[in-house]
């Protein structure tokens, strides 16, 4: 009886504690690997707002390699690091900011998308978005390097739902790590951009 | 010890009833009802008077002043639905054109974990005429079975004020004036 009662308490347990939240894109079919409730944050970050934003250099899906340097005195930059591609969250994150280029043109910014994804994963994954405005750089190899500068690399060798903005004098003006298994609301990044302009 | 878990799991119970999002996962069934959604009365006198409500508080779908509502399971996000939009707002368009439908069968969206800045910047965005609703926590898109976007959802409302689920199907409209032809046959 005791036995049977522990089985219904654990299904019952299930059932209230594990229901992650996505509304996932029809656009990816059954292709959407499913992690689970993940740890909220998993890292620790080294950078501040206010400290000069570590330069990088990255490949990017359209075969160049991309620093973010290049943008120094000519763009404001946002860094969306996601965490992995074929997931849940951030399959739908991007094609977001896509919509919303507006936002960022009317604000003189850039968005540079990081994964620790390689490039072909990228580009299969990416292609299911439509055609994106933004390049996607792969943090590949050495793995997480760079999301390791900035201190979002979580244990498991993901990276943590991480946005950075960063004016165009190089620095940091908005970090924000969300709970890798929400995505970070819009308003709250266009409110972050349209500060810059008041600067 | 029996005692303790039988106290827990009647816990537990009481949980998945107070929040019923907890316990549905099923997508609406076509001749079933639709679960109990509780969305806010548009503050918009145009959008109050189209789904025939007044003042404020919340309503329930089936209150809405049509024989048929269609409702749009969308996200600002899903690219599917970014894609859909313009086809929707031509089936919009021809179902607001036609005298004898455009009182009967109305059409709302529900953004699910958009935000009102995300339903407000898709509406802009696309110039959607139709009444949209914000579920930003995701807590209307598991009551609906966390279906995938873009999903259409139709209930045929009866005049005792009772209704039943005709149309529950994943994916967009496709050609409107096909999908104009199945929602007149509700």
């Amino acid at each position: 009886m005791i036995k049977n009662l522990k089985y219904i308490i654990s299904i019952l347990a299930v059932a209230v504690l594990v229901s992650p939240a996505f509304g996932l894109s029809d656009a990816y079919k059954n292709n959407i690997y499913n992690p689970g409730e993940l740890k909220p944050v998993d890292s620790t970050l080294k950078v501040k707002v206010g400290d000069k934003a570590p330069d990088f250099t990255l490949p990017s899906l359209s075969g160049e390699r991309i620093s973010l340097s290049d943008f120094r005195g000519k763009k404001n930059v946002v860094i969306s690091f996601i965490p992995a591609a074929w997931t849940p969250v951030c399959s739908d994150q991007w094609p977001g900011y896509n919509l919303a280029r507006s936002f960022f043109d009317e604000n003189d910014a850039i968005m540079l998308g990081i994964t620790v994804d390689n490039i072909p994963t990228l580009y299969a994954w990416t292609n299911q978005m439509g055609k994106l405005w933004f390049p996607v750089l792969s943090d590949f190899w050495p793995h997480g390097a760079v999301a390791d500068i900035y201190g979002v690399l979580r244990t498991s060798g993901v990276t943590e739902r991480a946005l950075f903005v960063i004016d165009k004098e190089g620095i940091i003006r908005y970090a924000h790590v969300a709970d890798i298994n929400k995505r970070p609301e819009l308003g709250a990044l266009v409110m972050e951009l349209i500060k810059l302009k008041g600067r | 010890m029996r005692k303790v878990l039988i106290s827990f799991a009647t816990i537990l119970l009481v949980i998945m009833g107070a929040f019923p999002s907890f316990s549905e996962s099923v997508p609406p069934s076509e001749g079933g009802i639709l679960p109990k959604i509780n969305l806010p009365v548009p503050q918009e006198q145009a959008y109050q008077q189209y789904l025939g409500l007044k003042g404020g508080g919340t309503f329930l779908i089936p209150q809405i002043k049509a024989k048929v509502v269609i409702i749009q399971i969308f996200s600002m996000y899903c690219p599917h639905c970014q894609k859909d939009a313009s086809v929707v707002n031509e089936f919009f368009s021809k179902l607001s054109r036609d005298s004898k439908l455009k009182d009967t069968i109305k059409l709302i969206g529900i953004g699910v974990g958009n935000s009102d800045f995300e339903i407000d910047f898709f509406r802009k965005q696309y110039g959607i005429k139709f009444p949209l609703f914000s579920d930003g926590d995701f807590s209307i898109h598991k009551i609906l079975g966390e279906v995938r976007t873009p999903y259409f959802i139709a209930i045929k409302i009866g005049k005792n004020g009772t209704h039943k689920v005709v149309y529950s199907k994943l994916g967009g409209v496709g050609d409107p004036d096909e999908f104009l032809k199945k929602v007149k046959s509700f």
